[in-house]
């Protein structure tokens, strides 16, 4: 990693070592029945960097976030073309299994949705479904997970308490530690802090600072300033006139909020609208 | 402008008194019909409780029938009975009502799932008396005798709309992300199902399951076709006989399940139409034991759902 071989050809990328693709959509569209919901999307994601998408309502983000890990195989009507890949492997391929995507990436929800149960089984959760039940390996899952997510002091003295019993960003960062209990590669973020009130937004956002040392994030936002703050790179999502999404654009996060190549980017980016 | 003002304030002033006794005739009406709709409740309550609480005797819970005119005398043979067809009619309804529920929740569209729903509407409509003869047909016509069981599996199908119904409209009270989160781990439905989504529904299901017992415990028309009711059975001399043969506990149970068995509604049922004073001062007592048992497993259900609400809380 300390190799210094980044091409320096953009500055604005603020490469700090080799360049990696981690996630990659290659000419990805996304029908619900006949209706197609996202036309041939194209993008590299870079491993452990921030990478916002943005664009208003109903451009297909989500959807496009939901098709990394496969949770649009949970809508019946769903049909995908093209390819997503995850290290260069088709994670819609014959012989991948769904349950071992999921685990490499991780998603957190727009709004925290801690189980039912106490704080140390959310965070055990994952870890269990993939048969770890040794009171002990468990043990130091969950305080690792926990302490990766920022929660540790607020709730190592109550981790038998209901994970509902917290405030909303404690119960969003339970989420967090719930995720990365399974040691994923990659965590989507769905407007994660959209909920939220602003401390607890500024949280997330430093959380996901952190967790980008070690972790490949992608964030779906609407809130530009989000986008702006925490995201190394920002892809700009339009709906076309047949009221699908596509990628406008995708660059570093520094150009698209500076001198974007669409000027519908430049308008949205600066809001103008939307 | 203060004009205006002026007016405002003599308006006020003026429509005060109007307002006020308005307000007061409103309050006293509502509060008066809210009276009149709780009367037959308390009248019914009250009534048993002055009929039947007086005919309440340690006797009534502990000793057999006596002959016919025979004073004294009690209906342990139909409290025996009562705890076993319920827990026979709870064994058979929970499981399957749990799982349709679940299936109706997850696929309200395909036609399974359509059917489903419309067949609990019809069946939860269905005269309990019917439900009866359907016990009678299915179990105590091929079997040429009236059972427990039978009348385990009628109370059972009187329980299902309720546990389905309930159990359908908590899970679908469980937010959709709770389910997502859980799949996004990589939990396979199934899992998904019993770790996230049961425990998240359970109050409600609780609710549904002890609703639909407190209502199928207070059955008298499922059981004429099908335990018959028996004033000389009691459950405990199938027990001692069987012990002293040297019977399995699954034989002794079989045989308890096989047999014609009384309950309390029945009980009450037979007792209050005949001649003799006693047996009706019976019934009466019955009806109160009945009616406590109705409201305790009502308050116990309210009560159990409230600790979990407070301990979910934190």
């Amino acid at each position: 990693m300390e190799m210094n071989i980044a091409i320096k050809e953009n500055d604005n990328l603020k490469m700090d070592g080799d360049i990696r693709i981690k996630v990659k959509a290659h000419h990805l569209s996304v029908y619900y029945g006949k209706f197609r919901a996202l036309t041939d999307i194209n993008m590299e994601i870079q491993e452990r960097k921030i990478t916002a998408i943005i664009g208003p309502s109903g451009c297909g983000k989500s959807t496009l976030l939901r098709s990394f890990n496969r949770m649009n195989d949970l809508t019946p009507s769903a049909r995908i073309e093209g390819e997503i890949e995850l290290d260069e492997e088709d994670i819609y391929g014959n012989n991948v299994d769904v349950v071992d995507v999921r685990r490499r990436i991780g998603m957190v929800f727009q709004r925290p949705n801690p189980f039912p149960k106490s704080i140390y089984d959310n965070v055990a959760y994952g870890p269990r479904l993939y048969g770890i039940h040794q009171r002990g390996v468990l043990d130091g899952i969950v305080e690792s997970s926990i302490k990766q997510a920022a929660l540790w002091d607020e709730v190592k003295d109550k981790l038998h308490q209901s994970g509902m019993s917290l405030s909303g960003g404690q119960q969003q960062r339970l989420c967090i530690a719930r995720a990365l209990a399974v040691q994923p590669e990659v965590i989507l973020m769905d407007e994660p802090a959209s909920a939220l009130d602003p401390i607890s937004t500024l949280r997330i956002e430093e959380l996901m600072h952190d967790l980008a040392k070690n972790y490949t994030i992608i964030i779906v936002t609407h809130n530009m300033q989000q986008a702006a703050r925490v995201s190394d790179f920002t892809a700009m999502m339009m709906i076309d006139e047949t009221r699908s999404g596509r990628m406008i654009e995708y660059n570093s996060t520094n150009i698209i909020f500076t001198r974007p190549e669409d000027k519908r980017t430049e308008d949205y980016v600066t809001g103008r609208f939307g | 402008m203060t004009d205006y003002n002026e007016l405002l304030r003599n308006g006020v002033v003026k429509r005060r008194l109007l307002r006020k006794s308005t307000n007061v005739f409103m309050l006293g009406l509502t509060g008066a019909l809210t009276l009149l709709a709780l009367v037959p409740l308390f009248w019914i309550i009250g009534y048993v409780v002055y009929r039947g609480g007086s005919n309440i005797n340690i006797a009534l819970f502990t000793q057999m029938p006596r002959p016919m005119g025979v004073a004294g005398g009690g209906v342990l043979h139909a409290i025996e009975g009562s705890i076993i067809v319920t827990i026979l009619a709870t064994t058979f309804a929970v499981v399957p009502g749990v799982l349709a529920a679940f299936y109706a929740s997850r696929n309200p569209n395909t036609p399974l799932g359509v059917a489903l729903r419309f067949s609990t509407d019809v069946l939860s409509g269905v005269p309990s008396i019917i439900v009866g003869l359907f016990g009678y047909a299915l179990i105590v016509k091929p079997e040429k005798h009236y059972s427990a069981l039978a009348g385990g599996v009628a109370l059972a199908v009187i329980m299902l709309p309720t546990i389905i119904r309930t159990t359908e409209e908590m899970l679908k009270l469980v937010p959709s992300n709770l389910r997502e989160g859980s799949l996004a781990l990589g939990a396979p439905e199934w899992k998904t199902s019993v770790s996230v989504l049961l425990p998240a529904a359970l109050n409600g299901v609780i609710t549904g399951v002890l609703l639909s017992v407190a209502r199928a415990a207070g059955e008298t028309a499922p059981l004429l076709f099908t335990t018959l009711g028996n004033d000389r059975f009691d459950v405990g001399a199938i027990v001692s006989s069987g012990i002293t043969n040297h019977q399995s506990i699954f034989a002794i149970i079989g045989r308890i399940f096989n047999s014609p068995i009384d309950s309390l509604p029945l009980t009450l049922w037979k007792y209050a139409q005949q001649p003799y004073p006693e047996r009706v001062n019976q019934a009466w007592a019955v009806a109160f034991v009945l009616l406590v048992l109705v409201l305790a497993t009502n308050i116990i259900a309210r009560v159990w759902i409230e600790l979990r609400k407070r301990k979910l809380r934190g």
